[in-house]
């Protein structure tokens, strides 16, 4: 897995979010506030424009710039926290890429989240699908599948985690707030997540 | 949805244009909005920020005798780091700067991401978390920060041209804060220009209660009562939380789409509310300072006054939104 992989995970992402975007923000309205599809797709068509204008050279340094622009063009919560995942991420990946390396970046940017989010598994957000599918990815380091079947896993993973919040009372976020009238609706960042993994499956070939 | 708008993705850049525009004691600057006439040396600087959405909140609370800077992101998200930043350093009179934030994960994220990144200006936070709709447990991501924040704003903006120094301002807007308790109802959804539809759906016959400011609903929906009936509703929740005693600060807040007669209406409601626990209303506001867009409804804010509180809240203040006794 080069850079190239990489960038074009970001361009897929965008893609995904792009065309799911009025289902994110309608699953935000139910929840929250209405605008989690129209930040996502804004953050990620900013990152497009960041990595095409100057093309990083390592799989670390697109995930530096990715969850830096992420970051600083998002606002909201999801931007803080879809920017630590990558930045973090980036910090722990190293060249050249293999299967376990990336599942050990996956797993502390996910611990990374955690922590700035003060999420746990359970609490109907993001971690929801990522604490999964990344603990997909590090099951399939152990059985020694091959990378394409470990992202489809973890992308599954993910999706089955984001289905999984729909019964949870939410805890954290804009949707606490609400209290016991979440229940009943799928979490919109879990499901942005998943967009997120099942890019990730769609650009290894 | 019909909007006086350009395009939705426009909407934020274009308001605040016109913003400077009308109002030269205003500067615009790359998402921020300032004082024209930049900081001044010795005193402490206020910034604050949020979604945008909220108007007159925060951009019409800058100037004198309230905000420094304000740092309005997109429509009901929070700005992003580097606005706050910008406007951190642009406003430290070598004083320090305060931060007030209201508790909404995005804004407390964002807010924290750049006081950590400011490592040249001493920063404080304080976090507004008014809003009793909100169980305040291990539970939730805590009380929402809502109309008390313009509480903050004024006295804490008043303490700070009057030269007092950053730990005295900030533990005032806490102290504003802790004494300061709000509650919204809503009577119709907004519609955000991107979305172009009501962000929830609410029947005719029905109203939200315990709204916060961004649209989202709120902690039950019950038939369509009397104006007396819902200000019930409200004062009780916060008088539950709080009980009222000696002179309260009281603001009726339109969310956006509510007449003024409709607020007064509610305003009378809550003042025989506030006597009849044998409080007072000693000072008082009645409009739109903190809202939603285009939604009906009203949210109420109380502060428990005392001598200093209310000193500070009569202090001059000249902004687009709040301006008296200069």
């Amino acid at each position: 897995m080069n850079a190239d992989v990489f960038v074009a995970w970001f361009e897929e992402a965008a893609r995904l979010v792009r065309r799911d975007r009025e289902r994110l923000t309608q699953l935000d309205a139910a929840i929250g506030d209405a605008d989690h599809g129209t930040n996502l797709d804004r953050g990620l068509t900013e990152v497009r424009a960041a990595l095409a204008g100057s093309p990083p050279e390592t799989p670390a340094q697109v995930l530096a710039l990715a969850g830096a622009t992420l970051i600083r063009r998002i606002g909201g919560a999801s931007g803080p926290l879809y920017g630590s995942v990558f930045r973090q991420m980036g910090k722990s990946l190293e060249s050249p890429v293999t299967l376990a390396g990336f599942a050990a970046a996956f797993e502390s940017g996910v611990v990374a989240l955690e922590r700035l989010g003060k999420a746990a598994l359970g609490d109907k957000t993001m971690v929801d699908a990522l604490a999964p599918a990344s603990r997909a990815l590090a099951l399939a380091v152990r059985d020694g599948v091959g990378v394409r079947e470990a992202f489809e896993q973890a992308a599954k993973a993910a999706e089955e985690g984001a289905k999984a919040t729909i019964p949870m009372q939410a805890r954290k976020g804009r949707a606490s707030y609400l209290g016991e009238r979440s229940i009943g609706h799928e979490d919109p960042g879990a499901a942005s997540a998943a967009l997120f993994m099942a890019a990730l499956a769609a650009v290894v070939t | 949805m019909k909007k006086l708008i350009n395009t939705a993705d426009s909407v934020v850049d274009d308001a605040l244009n016109g913003m400077a525009a009308a109002h030269p004691s205003l500067r615009v600057r790359d998402r921020v909005v300032y004082r024209a006439e930049g900081p001044r040396a010795g005193k402490v600087g206020l910034v604050s920020g949020g979604g945008s959405g909220h108007e007159p909140l925060h951009a019409g609370f800058v100037g004198y005798g309230m905000l420094d800077a304000a740092c309005p992101g997109e429509i009901f998200t929070s700005p992003v780091p580097d606005q706050i930043i910008d406007a951190t350093r642009a406003v430290d009179g070598g004083a320090g700067v305060l931060h007030i934030v209201k508790n909404y994960t995005g804004d407390v994220l964002n807010f924290e991401m750049a006081a950590e990144l400011v490592e040249d200006v001493e920063v404080v936070s304080v976090l507004v978390d008014d809003d009793v709709a909100v169980q305040d447990s291990l539970y939730t991501a805590g009380r929402r920060g809502t109309g008390a924040t313009v509480f903050v704003e004024k006295m804490a903006g008043a303490l700070a041209e009057q030269g007092a120094p950053l730990a005295q301002v900030a533990l005032v807007a806490g102290e504003v804060d802790e004494r300061s308790r709000s509650f919204g109802i809503a009577l119709t959804s907004c519609t955000t220009p991107h979305a172009g539809k009501p962000t929830f759906d609410l029947p005719e016959t029905d109203v939200e209660l315990g709204i916060g400011i961004h649209g989202e609903p709120g902690r039950a929906r019950v038939p369509m009562v009397s104006a007396r009936e819902l200000a019930g509703i409200a004062m009780e929740a916060i008088h539950g939380d709080l009980p009222l005693r000696g002179d309260l600060l009281v603001m009726v807040n339109g969310m956006g789409s509510t007449p003024l007669m409709e607020l007064y209406v509610v305003f009378a409601e809550v003042a025989a509310f506030v006597k009849g626990k044998g409080a007072r209303v000693t000072r008082s506001l009645v409009g739109n300072y903190v809202t939603s867009l285009d939604m009906q409804g009203f949210s109420v804010s109380i502060c428990l006054l005392d001598d200093t509180l209310t000193r500070l809240w009569d202090a001059p203040v000249e902004t687009p939104g709040l301006r008296w006794g200069r």
